[in-house]
């Protein structure tokens, strides 16, 4: 126990400081969002990330979001693991044929108002899979989408300052 | 050399050691060779040497499977091949390993009758290759060994006749969905009841499903149905360039993109005929060291969290971090993604680089000590991690697993020793392999395997060359096709690639380690709770879009 007392006293608090946004960080935002949304979910967002497909990298960042580093919750933002209880689904794609059905009732199961995000090169618009037998491509093919945050796969500064941006304009 | 009968008993590692003084490749391809005579072929035109490619007549393609159990090789993949473009027919290639060597039996299939004899009866890995290649490629794996058809990765909605893998098929097009339902396993009884779980998963990973029967809180049997992120992978790479491919490859599974786009390139590589300089080969062995550092500190961590000990996720977490902002200071990117090209890599170590990395190393390997102690010293991660999942060394075997799930249980299999190309061959790698066949196991040889790789790259940047990062890979030949293997972080990774008449790519047959391991996750959980699934599955974490390619 005082070995990992040690360790959290030697640690201290390590998370950053959030960098500015790059100019060409900045997501597309489609549209403006309503201003009683915007109320609502600033300070506290809740997030059901769904991989509709990815190659796993986009994952990875996401998670990533939530280390020490990053903390995404000091902006009030929080996964949850049902649909249910989300503000924002957060997608990555390319959506597969066979994820198409899974990604539909996910976002019917999403009570309103809800937001959608679709992240990474591929859930903007296919990335380097594209559209074929197997894969529908964007993930506004499928369902409606708010915002995109491109990169392959984006980091945790271009996801985070993508959300902020969304939220609080 | 005496000939080999089927009364040999499977899996005989005595057998082998009466071949002493001669390499695993001869004594596989001699059995093949010394059983069929002449209706056997070896084939032309494929590489590299080391990795022969025999042609046997398709009624007798399952007498290869038995004599290979009979010398104890594995099976280590299985995949169809459509050479209608190269005025060829339909073929089945098996790839069977033994001690790092490989061996390839193929068996050519008329177009009129796309059945082949299944090889599932002795080799447990062919169940799902055979239902791979029935359901993408449309070759129907036949004999009464062969108890499931269902189609995998094929989700039931796809029309009947789709098989993308074809060369008549329109992969441009979107399928129409048909009606079908998928035939479960099931368990019947007093108080058994059914867990459906996913696609959708409650955490932050990928999807796939996954049906338990359980009694009371015991897991009765588990049954995987994958195939959710299928993208296409493999017909995506008949339509790009050799050297787009690479980019591809690089994504086939994310957390792998250095070990993916290397096997590839090294497979392009030996088709065209190009060499390396030795800076890249070393830069690339430093990246795919790096990979399995940082993924095993992620994994470790998160098999803590699974039993409740969020302490070690955030402190590996954070060493994770520092080292994908190395990445990204040295090469621009935090992943390394598209480093890794033919003939080399993109982005060559800047000069104060290899200070960087010391420094680095000297820092993650104080800390991660300090963390790893606790985590060793820790009472409640014993209780809870050891003796749960369970995957026996048979199992592991008869499995044909690879990677840490494989070393966890008794295997020796790494082929960065066993088949190592440049560096390895000079600075190998150590075997971590233990025997306790646990999620401690598969925790522990991830935190030895860390140790190994900060030494690894310690040696290597101490001797690593100078001069260029990049040599422009030569054209690709027609109709040639090569095996390439390498230990990634996850296991042995196998490309097989096909040119075709333009010296195009005709065919890219990936086999990621999810593919035997997912298999092994099944058999791991039996008799365990229901609430210690998740553990068990992080302990193997693996991919399910490298699988689902």
């Amino acid at each position: 126990m005082l070995r990992i007392l040690q360790q959290i006293f030697r640690t201290g608090v390590v998370t950053e400081t959030l960098p500015e946004p790059l100019e060409a960080d900045l997501v597309e935002v489609g549209g403006r969002l309503e201003e009683a949304i915007r109320r609502r979910f600033h300070r506290s967002l809740v997030i059901r990330e769904v991989d509709a497909g990815s190659c796993n990298a986009c994952e990875l960042e996401i998670i990533a979001m939530n280390n020490p580093i990053y903390n995404c919750e000091r902006f009030g933002i929080q996964f949850t693991a049902s649909p249910r209880f989300a503000d924002l689904l957060l997608v990555t794609g390319p959506v597969s044929v066979n994820m198409e059905i899974a990604l539909k009732r996910t976002y019917d199961a999403t009570p309103a108002p809800k937001l959608v995000v679709a992240v990474g090169d591929c859930g903007c618009n296919g990335g380097i899979f594209g559209e074929s037998y197997a894969s529908l491509g964007a993930v506004a093919n499928v369902i409606p989408v708010d915002a995109h945050i491109p990169g392959c796969p984006p980091t945790p500064v271009q996801l985070l300052n993508g959300l902020l941006r969304l939220i609080e304009g | 050399m005496e000939t080999w009968d089927k009364s040999i008993p499977g899996n005989s590692r005595d057998v082998t050691n009466e071949y002493k003084g001669t390499t695993a490749v001869n004594l596989l391809r001699d059995t093949i060779l010394n059983h069929y005579g002449v209706s056997a072929v070896p084939c032309a035109g494929t590489y590299p040497s080391s990795v022969p490619q025999i042609l046997v007549p398709r009624a007798e393609f399952e007498d290869a499977g038995w004599l290979m159990k009979g010398v104890g090789a594995r099976l280590a993949a299985e995949w169809g091949v459509d050479e209608t473009t190269l005025g060829r027919q339909y073929a089945v290639l098996a790839c069977f390993a033994l001690d790092g060597e490989y061996l390839l039996v193929r068996c050519d299939i008329p177009l009129d009758d796309p059945s082949f004899p299944s090889l599932s009866k002795k080799h447990s890995p062919a169940f799902r290759f055979e239902r791979q290649i029935m359901s993408l490629m449309g070759l129907t794996p036949t004999g009464h060994s062969h108890s499931d058809l269902r189609p995998w990765i094929k989700h039931e909605d796809w029309p009947a006749d789709a098989w993308p893998l074809r060369k008549s098929y329109d992969a441009a097009r979107r399928m129409p969905r048909a009606d079908g339902e998928y035939s479960w396993v099931r368990t019947e009884g007093e108080g058994v009841y059914e867990i459906p779980v996913g696609p959708v998963h409650a955490g932050i990973i990928e999807p796939g499903h996954f049906r338990f029967q359980a009694m009371g809180e015991d897991i009765l049997n588990l049954e995987e149905r994958l195939g959710y992120t299928h993208k296409g992978i493999e017909k995506r790479f008949e339509q790009l360039s050799w050297v787009d491919g690479a980019r591809l490859a690089g994504r086939v599974s994310g957390d792998s993109t250095v070990a993916h786009a290397l096997t590839y390139c090294r497979a392009v590589e030996e088709l065209s005929g190009t060499s390396v300089p030795p800076r890249a080969a070393w830069l690339r062995a430093i990246m795919l060291e790096w990979e399995r550092i940082a993924n095993h500190l992620g994994d470790v961590g998160a098999i803590a969290n699974d039993v409740g000990f969020a302490f070690i996720l955030y402190q590996f977490m954070r060493l994770k971090e520092q080292l994908l902002r190395v990445n990204q200071r040295l090469f621009g990117h935090r992943y390394l993604m598209d480093r890794i090209v033919p003939g080399g890599i993109s982005v060559d170590l800047p000069p104060d680089g290899a200070a960087i990395i010391e420094e680095k190393l000297a820092n993650l390997q104080m800390e991660f000590e300090r963390i790893v102690a606790i985590y060793d010293r820790n009472a409640s991660l014993d209780d809870r991690l050891r003796s749960t999942g369970i995957l026996t060394t048979e199992a592991a075997r008869e499995l044909g697993t690879v990677g840490y799930v494989a070393r966890a249980s008794g295997q020796r299999l790494d082929c960065r020793i066993q088949t190592p190309f440049c560096p390895y061959d000079r600075i190998p790698p150590r075997m971590v392999v233990l025997n306790s066949c646990d999620v401690h196991a598969r925790s522990w040889v991830r935190v030895e395997e860390i140790r190994d790789s900060i030494r690894l790259i310690r040696e290597l940047l101490a001797s690593l060359p100078s001069g260029e990062t990049l040599a422009s890979p030569e054209e690709v030949p027609a109709d040639r096709s090569t095996l390439a293997v390498v230990e990634g972080w996850r296991g042995e990774i196998v490309y097989w690639l096909q040119s075709g008449l333009r010296g195009e790519i005709n065919r890219c047959a990936i086999r990621d380690p999810s593919s035997v391991n997912w298999l092994a996750l099944e058999q791991a959980v039996h008799d365990n709770i229901v609430p210690d699934f998740p553990v068990c599955n992080k302990s193997f974490n693996q991919s399910y879009s490298g699988h689902d390619l």
